[in-house]
């Protein structure tokens, strides 16, 4: 025991020079980066998920040359219906397929085919669904290859050139999307849940009883989401670059501050959600809340313009549909900052209004 | 709801202050209240000459050292982590490896957090509190919850840190924790300090020495027992009698000629030196176990 105070009293010294090197503020956001990295679910939803969620997609959707569209053809007259299928097989763009009349129903409604054509004595029958588009699409193809297998010719003479431009794909549009969606979810769980855990776990009544400072610590929030935030973002674009061809047209450094202006606000927003509740359920009930209608209206999957009008103000001013838009302008349209003025205050002011409110109703305990 | 009514205490520098008493007697309140972590609504609380809220609270979290009962410190960092974190919130203070070693956790040096044992996690929840070197350190429950030997290495720690001078405020429900840790001790019950001394004068006011705890086919009357030579004080708890003697060779004799009187025989007889325990008895008529 008494050796033991000796140590303690002539390791003083020296100690007084070594806490130099010791910053809270570096100590607490290597505690974050550590934590995070240590958690396997985290890693896996924050890098590997976006990964595996651009790739399912882009394949999903990727822009190939379009699918010979299925039509089924009534076999009431095998005859005439052999001989429609014949001339319906001259068209490159048409799969017929002749089926009983049940089967024929069957096939149409499942969506297995697009059309249903029934061949009568001396007339045709088409049976499909106008609301759906592919549909209405196998109706004008299927009727331009039997008029013309009839006799009818061209009176106007047309030619043709196909464009499929790079950045007017589904993945381009996608991208940038999953982007600004993958920057939404980890800000928010993130910091949502560091935080509450942190509070149930008493860790921050613990921290609140040392002389840390309370900014430290949530600024240390920050700079570990800004270390993530570049991993995050490259591992996506890195990713649709090698399997789609991905482009960024605008500078790289617009990304870079969008994305950061991004990974910041839905920062500020975790923090608000995190100030207060004391039960993991608590704040997730709260990030579900907020997240749920961005999810849906922001415009990650599709653009959030088929929305109706009315609802158009309120998906505007929503910080993720600004994020969007933003990194949509940039990468894909390889617009300037200045030109994206206005989802960038947007964003701005969600991101000093919860970052003020955060930290006015942040509880300790 | 008050959880703490009328506390005066005063604690003396390089002294190990003990607050003892049942679970929800106030003691957490208390202590957090001098911690500067829970505002009271009324009173004062002087710490090291300074006073919480009085614009340099930052200066006096530098010179004390918290323990807190419910902290669970983050388990997928390491021991040698969770101490540097601590460490850097510090001007001053020991070197990380000097309060590891201080606890005994130089082998987990490296371990996380979530795979030490209950007592490993207490001791790194005290060198988190001690490695500013701190010149008041607080303990809340340091023990509760381990096992002896647990026990008995934290107040191996906490005796190390009282002999090279340091002040300790600790809370313990455990009346042989206060005995072996503390030169003072307030017993609180219903957020009330109820009795307040050292160990030693806080068993000697029961003016008696010896405890006989026994229990009886037939019940016997109370003033049959009072009046027994010796006898200083009874109380009953279920079935058990306790009485305290100053004399036990005196005191058995009789008690035990009384129970044949009264045709009544022994089932239960045990007798142990006076403890903090029976001042608690004494005062409340009830356990410190009871709550």
């Amino acid at each position: 025991m008494a050796e033991a105070n000796e140590t303690l009293v002539q390791g003083r010294q020296p100690d007084v020079e070594k806490s130099t090197s010791l910053h809270p503020l570096v100590e607490l956001t290597a505690m974050r980066v550590r934590e995070f990295l240590r958690e396997k679910e985290a890693v896996f939803w924050v890098f590997i998920f976006p990964v595996l969620m651009t790739f399912a997609l882009g394949i999903a959707f990727r822009n190939t040359a379009p699918d010979k569209t299925p039509v089924a053809i009534e076999a009431t007259n095998p005859v005439k219906a052999n001989e429609l299928a014949q001339s319906l097989s001259a068209s490159p763009d048409i799969t017929p397929m002749v089926m009983t009349e049940s089967e024929a129903a069957q096939a149409l409604r499942s969506g297995k085919v697009s059309i249903v054509v029934s061949p009568h004595d001396d007339s045709f029958e088409y049976r499909f669904d106008p609301t759906r588009p592919e549909s209405r699409t196998a109706r004008l193809m299927v009727d331009d290859a039997l008029q013309r297998a009839k006799g009818r010719t061209d009176i106007a003479k047309i030619s043709e050139e196909r464009v499929t431009e790079p950045g007017a794909r589904y993945v381009d549009f996608l991208v940038p999307g999953l982007i600004g969606m993958n920057l939404m979810g980890s800000g928010l769980w993130g910091l949502g849940f560091t935080v509450v855990i942190a509070r149930s776990r008493k860790i921050l009544k613990r921290f609140a009883a040392t002389p840390m400072r309370r900014s430290h610590y949530l600024f240390s929030f920050m700079l570990s989401r800004l270390v993530f935030l570049v991993l995050e973002v490259a591992a996506v674009v890195v990713f649709a670059w090698l399997a789609f061809d991905f482009t960024v047209r605008g500078s790289w450094l617009s990304v870079t501050l969008i994305t950061m202006l991004g990974g910041f606000t839905f920062s500020g927003l975790g923090l608000l959600v995190a100030a207060r509740p004391t039960t993991i359920e608590g704040v997730s009930g709260l990030m579900n809340f907020i997240m749920l209608p961005m999810w849906l209206l922001s415009g990650t999957f599709f653009s959030s313009e088929r929305f109706p009008q009315v609802l158009q103000p309120f998906i505007q001013a929503l910080p993720l549909t600004a994020l969007n838009s933003a990194l949509r302008s940039v990468m894909n349209e390889g617009a300037a900052l200045t030109s994206n003025w206005i989802p960038i205050s947007i964003l701005l002011a969600w991101c000093v209004f919860s970052f003020i409110v955060a930290l006015k109703i942040f509880k300790w305990q | 709801m008050t959880a703490v009514n009328g506390v005066d205490l005063e604690v003396f520098v390089g002294e190990c202050f003990g607050l003892l008493g049942p679970n929800g007697a106030g003691k957490t309140t208390t202590v957090e209240i001098l911690e500067g972590l829970t505002n009271p609504d009324g009173g004062a609380v002087e710490l090291l000459g300074q006073r919480w809220n009085d614009g340099d609270d930052r200066a006096l979290r530098e010179r004390i050292g918290v323990q807190l009962q419910e902290t669970q410190l983050a388990e997928k960092v390491t021991v040698v982590e969770t101490v540097r974190l601590f460490r850097s919130f510090y001007q001053r203070g020991h070197s990380i490896d000097e309060v590891i070693g201080t606890v005994a956790l130089e082998e987990k040096r490296n371990s996380r957090v979530g795979k030490l044992s209950g007592g490993q996690k207490q001791r790194l929840a005290v060198a988190c509190a001690l490695v500013s070197d701190p010149e008041l350190l607080f303990l809340d429950e340091p023990t509760t919850g381990l096992d002896p030997q647990a026990r008995l290495s934290l107040w191996d720690i906490v005796e190390k840190f009282r002999t090279r001078g340091g002040t300790i405020l600790l809370t313990t429900h455990y009346m042989e924790e206060a005995t072996r840790l503390c030169d003072r001790v307030a017993i609180m019950d219903h957020g009330k300090v109820i009795a307040l001394g050292t160990p030693a004068e806080l068993i000697s006011s029961l003016g008696a020495d010896q405890v006989i705890e026994f229990s009886v086919t037939n019940a016997l009357s109370d003033d049959d027992l009072t009046s027994l030579p010796a006898v200083k004080n009874l109380h009953k708890r279920g079935e058990v009698y306790a009485l305290t003697v100053s004399e036990i060779g005196v005191a058995l004799p009789a008690l035990l000629a009384e129970i044949k009187q009264q045709q009544s025989e022994v089932v239960t007889l045990t007798t142990h030196q006076a403890t903090l325990e029976d001042v608690f008895v004494s005062l409340t008529g009830r356990m410190l176990r009871d709550g």
